[in-house]
């Protein structure tokens, strides 16, 4: 494997003539844990969207594990590694939360060759360490916020990613819930998933994050370690608009 | 394997009692409603797959199937063409006419895509109106070649014809239910970004379950023109067609196979009945008010009515 697992490379996006991001350049290395901070609006999840392939580039480009794919679709994206949860999650209502799980084993774990009993066992080894398992057969509709958080995070790691994007997996928890859903971040770091956190609760990005990146209005304002980035002015002017 | 068993037997006897029916019932006009019952059995079955399973409202049966009527017409014209293989051409048509017609609309979503059938219906009938060789605006008429043994008319031999492509259909929506590709296509119903992000070909599938879904349309309608012995743009492209097969399916229920059989069956069954009694008017406006009555009432069409009836009995018994 390459030194770098995910490299940005003067990536652009432009809704008609608002510029949401503007040439953002980042390199994320093979099991960082990365944080992703910025105002509202600042073009957090317009990057994930265009990286996860949810949104094409305007320009620039965008290589995993050593491949091109900022032309790819996003399905191929998923197949190749990079896996995502959703800010406001989008479980398959209509399916148990097994179900939800075997969607993504079944369609991003090409060729997998696994038995419908073997698939089983993967996804509940996957909710036994999120702790879903005795929500298996519950219709997704059905689950509280908090679950539905965690199984989006469970479907994203049916597909086996290299690379797993939280897209404010925290956003409306309660602080116990925070605390819950970070160790599962950090537990699923620790097999060596690479993850891209979202936040905009200081306190879980700053325990979890090795590196942070802040952007403001489509632009990278800074980046480095939690605690140079939190002391940066620019970010404090960002965050308190001053 | 249980199940499968079952439903293949169930399709056997089905076949063995159309041609049984088809071989002593004297009467013709059994047959003469009966296969338009078929017809709507499959015309919904087929529309199910990707209207029902992927959840795009497609406004656009009524242009598959006038292109199979007039895929017939045209072979029957040209080259003498005996049934079958009006029907078979008519179904590659018909895929074909999904493929394009998918790569064209279905990447818009919801409301845009369903306003976007609409306008390939009229596309269609446009075109064959200004064509002389199969009729024009005017229509044709066509002979019927002599019946083939052991049936004595010709009805009788479509009524069968119609109760095998039925099979077929069903057969075909009930393979897509139960593969992956049926998943797929609920995660698609449920939220697309999502089936995307969680490595589902959202378009791949969308465009199989198109091009599946007008082969059977575009077959439902071949076997028209020589049922009616005429064919013409206003009918062959008829709207009705379209808001049946949506009424049938979401009467029935769109998540499981058997949902637009039973819908089809009742409404279409119903709306035969009604034009012999009453008039001919009047099943429109039946299909109407049962549509409204079934959103209202069980938006989840018969299925989800049975299933509700299901769950109580079994609370009331234990």
């Amino acid at each position: 494997m390459s030194e770098v697992l995910l490299r940005v490379d003067g990536v652009s996006k432009r809704f008609g003539g608002f510029t949401a991001l503007e040439g953002i350049s980042v390199d994320i290395r093979p099991g960082e844990r990365f944080g992703l901070i910025g105002p509202n609006g600042s073009g957090k999840t317009t990057l994930i969207n265009c990286i996860s392939g949810v949104l094409p580039s305007d320009g620039g480009s965008i290589r995993f594990d050593g491949y091109d794919i900022t032309r790819l679709p996003a399905y191929k994206r998923t197949r190749r590694g990079i896996a995502r949860s959703f800010q406001v999650p989008r479980p398959f209502r209509s399916m148990t939360v097994l179900e939800n799980l075997l969607v993504a084993i079944d369609f991003a774990v090409v060729g997998h060759g696994l038995s419908t009993r073997q698939a089983d066992d993967e996804v509940f080894a996957i909710l036994e360490k999120i702790g879903l398992a005795d929500k298996a057969h519950i219709s997704s509709g059905q689950l509280s916020q908090v679950e539905l958080r965690k199984m989006e995070l469970a479907r994203a790691m049916a597909a086996r990613p290299k690379l797993l994007i939280s897209d404010e997996a925290m956003a409306g928890l309660a602080g116990s819930e925070v605390d819950e859903v970070l160790d599962v971040l950090l537990k699923l770091n620790a097999e060596g998933i690479t993850v891209i956190m979202i936040e905009h609760i200081m306190q879980a990005v700053m325990r979890f994050s090795e590196r942070v990146m802040c952007l403001d209005a489509g632009r990278i304002i800074c980046e480095g370690t939690p605690q140079a980035v939190m002391n940066d002015k620019r970010v404090q002017e960002a965050y308190l608009g001053a | 394997m249980m199940r499968g068993a079952g439903f293949w037997i169930g399709a056997a006897v089905f076949i063995a009692l159309a041609f049984a029916m088809a071989l002593t019932i004297r009467n013709e006009y059994a047959f003469f409603a009966g296969f338009v019952v078929l017809q709507f059995i499959v015309l919904a079955t087929a529309w199910n797959i990707l209207g029902g399973y992927a959840g795009y409202v497609n406004f656009g049966t009524s242009a598959f199937f006038g292109v199979g009527v007039y895929t017939a017409v045209f072979l029957l014209k040209a080259v003498a063409a005996p049934l079958w293989i009006q029907i078979g051409v008519a179904a590659l048509v018909g895929a074909a006419l999904g493929l394009g017609v998918g790569l064209l609309t279905l990447r818009l979503r919801g409301i845009f895509f369903s306003i976007a059938t609409v306008a390939i219906t009229i596309i269609a009938e446009t075109l064959i109106t200004n064509w002389k060789f199969v009729g024009g605006a005017t229509g044709v008429q066509l002979l019927r070649p002599p019946v083939t043994p052991p049936f004595d008319s010709y009805i009788k031999m479509l009524f069968v014809i119609a109760a095998i492509m039925v099979v077929i259909a069903v057969a075909l929506a009930r393979y897509v239910q139960n593969s992956g590709i049926g998943r797929g296509l609920r995660a698609i119903r449920d939220d697309e970004i999502a089936a995307e992000c969680s490595g589902v070909p959202t378009l791949n599938l969308k465009l199989v379950a198109c091009a599946l879904s007008g082969a059977l349309m575009c077959a439902a309608g071949a076997p028209s023109a020589m049922y009616l012995q005429f064919a013409d743009p206003v009918s062959a492209f008829n709207l009705n067609y379209s808001v049946s097969a949506l009424a049938m399916s979401l009467i029935g229920g769109t998540s499981h196979w058997i949902g637009p059989v039973l819908g089809a069956i009742l409404l279409a069954t119903t709306q035969q009945l009604l034009t012999v009694t009453i008039s001919s008017e009047i099943n429109v406006l039946v299909l109407g008010v049962m549509l409204v009555l079934f959103v209202v009432v069980a938006p989840e069409g018969i299925i989800g009515l049975a299933r509700k009836v299901w769950r109580l009995v079994r609370r009331g018994s234990s």
